[in-house]
């Protein structure tokens, strides 16, 4: 029992001064027919450090790790190289083991990196403030359209078919208890976005418009008509960004007129863990703050007038505001959002600029090579680190064969849109700057044979 | 308002503080280093990352290349290291000393469970890569998934939700959709203890029920028979917090879940103290429908400056067919395989839905699936009993020098509850708080539950060694006396740490949340 440091004699001297005979005297308030007598039977008892490290060794060896392959899955979760300085910062204990910063005078450390990672999202996204982070980009996708609801007093939603499917999919649970009306489509595998489609549907009655940029098939159009549109009937355009890398080399929503920016940051610092945990970014215009959900750091001074930081506005969260508050979230995602802030700043301006331009060159060549193989039509001739092909045959199996000879070439549009024929034969494929040319040539190799 | 600049701290501002200590020429003491902002000592042009020149091509950017620049500092490898390691100076952690937030159970880390999460079979792994390249983590997630079941005695478990209140808002929603399932969609009110959390009644106000508040007794505990009489055909569900807020087990629990489902309501309990009970009693045999579990509190994943959190949420019979997408499945051959929506619609055609994008958070199911195995079945009954036991310990320590309003009522769990009510004229909870910052102690839990006029809820965890629980003890009783006392001192405290009390009136009067170059 490695972790824990009470002693048998340290129990009973403390048994002692409670004034109990045993343990069993402290959870007397469980009822008698509950109570456990021994530990749960047929589940393991506690086991050595190494054996544990053992099993888990033996379980990370059945995964085929993205960096032990040619590797170029995207779609919301992106691989990118994080310099080893960010794992290390994270990883020290004042940063890892504090918890939520409700005493100011001893988190300062977290606060200012809050402060930094709010200004370094804001500039990003091209917005005037943005919170402490979210959960990650679906959750905050969805918060942003419960955001609009609450600011334009109006119900109807317009989702653009190029928001990624779980963000919709997530949408489409909450809206369920929600009320809201979600307008939603499918994509397909053109060039053309359903931008007209959006534009057609805005009116008086709709909230919010959400606009994924780059969007899932990674194509990327200008969001100002849209943005004009929707201010001109009162409602707000919300802009989606899952890979933020991209900002470093195209425009922000927020100059083309977007109210709301949310996005996934997992692309800096935090790394693909098979999912999460993630972190969630929020961005919005400043007359918009006060309905902004989350967590918000903001500058003071402290009783000796020094600069210092806090959280505030907090009578907007669910601890002051209780069924009032703007949304239930609790938790943010520090220690990601602390991995990515870290991250922004050994890049810089200079670094995003040159990892955003060589994430574009590489897809660009990869691209090329690929759309050489006979039958595979690239879908979308702009874009960033991330295009769509069109495979002559169904893209799902053609992943699993070149899975099966370790290249992981892509995701499958019938793995995000299940049944839906008309997407079967789409691969979404993303390169960044860590696939080489030999990963290129391998991809091309394996689509080769598995076209074959 | 002070100003640091590229050139450093303006010597105006290193007046002497109020301790009568000499200024210096940084602002800095000692090992009590300042730190500018890197908006303050970085620029457009340095970059702490190398990278090969991208080679030559034609852009495909639609017309869309970015014309302004975003205005990112950057700094060098040294500087950010630096700026980082600074800063984390300036924080309290569980690594430094006891941390006894009532409440939010922070107990130590180990660190097996960061090293097994870096392991490149799970950290480097895409959540939608095909499943036979994946079997391992989904073996992670179904293992954990076992546990927890076994654990809490529950049918079902859905991991997918990030948090605790996210875990929260799927229990409800789970709930929500039974009711409607059942043609009961109508039951539109939430029933709530007052000393509930406040995620409680938000989570049941954002999936659109209505909230009502159910009394407690003089004892700390929900007055059953206010709660009885509540019940009817309008009540979808009662929210209850086992362990409670004050720190006491509901004793009441089994009789209240009969009670509820006889009239036609669900249980939701609030798992968030489940540290205090694990191996000793299991949320389903107390009639419990669904219950969320934060990893970051009974399993020990690090809350790393508030979060990540991870909130898998046990469900009972009634509400597993309700359950989010997606899940994995274990076949008779070992092997797993994933339940999303393309699986799903004949065999779980009730699901709610996602609740986010891909699995749920990985990284912590693996620290807190090392974290169970390290313990096994019997550390982790030990783990309640040494966690209830300290808080215990705790209570009679001070319950001499501090009011403890419930300590009548029986043992506590595993984490104990005082008021404000005997200190002197205009010495708050928040003095004893800041008192015990001197002290080198983070600050229990001040101000909630609110049931108790300036609550402090002192939670030490099991993994604090009786000398550290004699020294807080000894410090909390000597602040509370200085706060019996009247000591000035204390009012103006901390004195020691990094910052003096913030101004948080400001802070929320004209708020800057980001920085602005001058």
């Amino acid at each position: 029992m490695r972790y824990l440091p009470l002693t048998p004699a340290d129990r009973t001297s403390m048994l002692a001064t409670i004034g109990a005979s045993s343990i069993d005297d402290l959870f007397v308030d469980v009822p008698a027919e509950a109570r456990l007598s021994a530990p749960i039977a047929g589940l393991p008892m506690h086991q050595s450090e190494m054996a544990v490290e053992r099993h888990f060794s033996n379980l990370a060896r059945k995964n085929r790790a993205a960096s032990h392959h040619p590797f170029f899955l995207g779609a919301g979760a992106y691989k990118h190289h994080i310099p080893a300085s960010v794992d290390h910062l994270i990883q020290r204990g004042e940063f890892l083991t504090a918890y939520t910063p409700y005493q100011p005078e001893i988190a300062q450390g977290t606060l200012q990196v809050l402060f930094e990672f709010q200004t370094q999202v804001a500039r990003l996204f091209g917005c005037d403030v943005a919170n402490a982070s979210m959960y990650d980009g679906s959750t905050a996708c969805w918060e942003a359209i419960g955001m609009a609801r609450r600011i334009t007093k109006r119900t109807r939603a317009l989702l653009s078919a190029g928001l990624h499917p779980h963000y919709v999919s997530v949408a489409q649970t909450m809206a369920r208890f929600t009320g809201d009306a979600l307008d939603v489509a499918l994509p397909e595998l053109m060039v053309e976005t359903d931008e007209a489609r959006l534009l057609a549907g805005i009116d008086d009655t709709t909230s919010c418009v959400v606009v994924q940029y780059p969007d899932i098939l990674g194509r990327i159009t200008d969001l100002s008509a849209l943005a004009h549109k929707a201010h001109a009937h009162g409602a707000l355009l919300i802009a989606v960004v899952t890979e933020p890398v991209a900002l470093g080399l195209i425009k922000s929503p927020g100059e083309m007129g977007a109210d709301i920016v949310v996005g996934e940051g997992q692309s800096l610092g935090v790394g693909l863990q098979f999912g999460g945990p993630y972190v969630g970014l929020f961005a919005c215009k400043e007359k918009f703050v006060r309905q902004m959900p989350g967590r918000l750091c903001g500058e003071t001074v402290d009783a000796n007038g020094k600069r210092g930081f806090v959280l505030t506005l907090s009578t907007r969260e669910q601890h002051i505001r209780r069924e009032k508050a703007t949304s239930n979230i609790c938790t943010n995602a520090g220690l990601c959002a602390l991995a990515f802030s870290i991250h922004m700043t050994l890049l810089g301006e200079r670094g995003l600029r040159e990892l955003a331009a060589l994430n574009h060159a590489r897809a660009c060549a990869a691209a090329e090579r690929l759309t050489a193989i006979k039958g595979v039509e690239l879908i979308t001739p702009s874009f960033f680190n991330e295009f769509t092909l069109k495979l002559p045959k169904e893209a799902r199996p053609v992943v699993r064969a070149m899975a099966g000879k370790a290249v992981l070439g892509g995701i499958s549009l019938g793995r995000l849109y299940p049944g839906v024929k008309a997407l079967e034969n789409g691969l979404v494929v993303a390169v960044t700057e860590v696939v080489s040319d030999n990963d290129i040539d391998a991809l091309v190799v394996a689509l080769e044979e598995a076209l074959a | 308002m002070n100003v640091i600049n590229a050139s450093g701290w303006k010597p105006e501002m290193n007046a002497a503080d109020s301790e009568g200590a000499p200024a210096t020429f940084t602002g800095n003491r000692a090992l009590m280093l300042e730190e500018p902002l890197i908006f303050e000592i970085g620029d457009n042009e340095t970059t702490g990352v190398d990278f090969e020149p991208a080679p030559a091509h034609s852009a495909r950017l639609n017309g869309l290349l970015r014309a302004t620049p975003i205005n990112l500092p950057g700094l060098s490898e040294p500087q950010t290291v630096r700026h980082y390691t600074r800063l984390s100076r300036q924080n309290y952690g569980i690594d430094l000393g006891v941390f006894p937030l009532g409440s939010c159970t922070m107990k130590h880390n180990p660190r097996l469970n960061e090293k097994v999460a870096r392991m490149a079979g799970f950290a480097d792994v895409h959540p939608l890569a095909p499943v036979e390249t994946v079997q391992g983590a989904l073996g992670v997630i179904n293992e954990l998934a076992v546990w927890l079941i076994e654990l809490t005695g529950m049918h079902g478990v859905a991991m997918t939700p990030k948090a605790g209140a996210h875990g929260e808002l799927c229990g409800i929603l789970c709930i929500k959709a039974a009711l409607e399932a059942k043609g009961e969609g109508h039951r539109k009110i939430v029933l709530v203890p007052e000393s509930a959390h406040g995620t409680n009644p938000a989570t049941a106000a954002f999936a659109g029920f209505s909230i009502e508040n159910i009394p407690a007794t003089s004892e700390g505990r929900i007055d059953l028979a206010a709660l009885t009489a509540r019940l009817g055909p309008d009540v979808a569900a009662v929210m209850i917090t086992n362990p409670n807020t004050c720190g006491l087990f509901e004793r009441d629990l089994k009789t209240i879940s009969d009670r509820v489902h006889a009239a036609g309501g669900f249980v939701y309990c609030d798992g968030a103290n489940f540290n205090a009970i694990v191996g000793r009693v299991r949320p389903g045999d107390l009639g419990v429908d669904a219950m969320h579990i934060n990893l970051h509190k009974t399993f020990s994943t690090p809350h790393g400056g508030g979060g990540p959190g991870s909130g898998p949420v046990v469900l009972s019979k009634a509400l597993a067919p309700f359950g989010p997408l997606p899940f994995t499945e274990r076949h008779a051959d070992g092997t797993f395989t994933l339940v999303e929506e393309v699986t799903a619609g004949d065999r779980h055609p009730l699901s709610i839905g996602r609740m986010t994008a891909f699995h749920g958070q990985m990284g912590m199911f693996t620290r807190a699936l090392a974290y169970i195995l390290s313990h096994g079945a019997d550390g982790l009954r030990q783990v309640a009993e040494d966690a209830v036991l300290n808080a215990n310990y705790i209570l009679r320590s001070l319950e001499g020098t501090l009011d403890a309003p419930f300590a009548g009522s029986g043992p506590c769990m595993h984490e104990a509850l005082f008021s404000d009510s005997n200190l002197a004229e205009g010495f708050t909870t928040l003095d004893v708080a800041k008192g015990l910052i001197d002290e080198g102690f983070h600050p229990m839990t001040v101000y909630f539950p609110l049931v108790v006029h300036g609550a402090m809820l002192v939670e030490p965890t099991e993994t604090e060694s009786k000398a550290n629980l004699d020294q807080f003890i000894g410090a909390l009783r000597s602040v509370v006396e200085r706060a019996k006392a009247g000591d000035p001192a204390l009012k103006s405290a901390p004195h020691f740490a990094p910052r003096a009390r913030l101004d948080e009136t400001l802070a929320a009067r004209n708020p800057k949340l980001v920085w602005k170059d001058a």
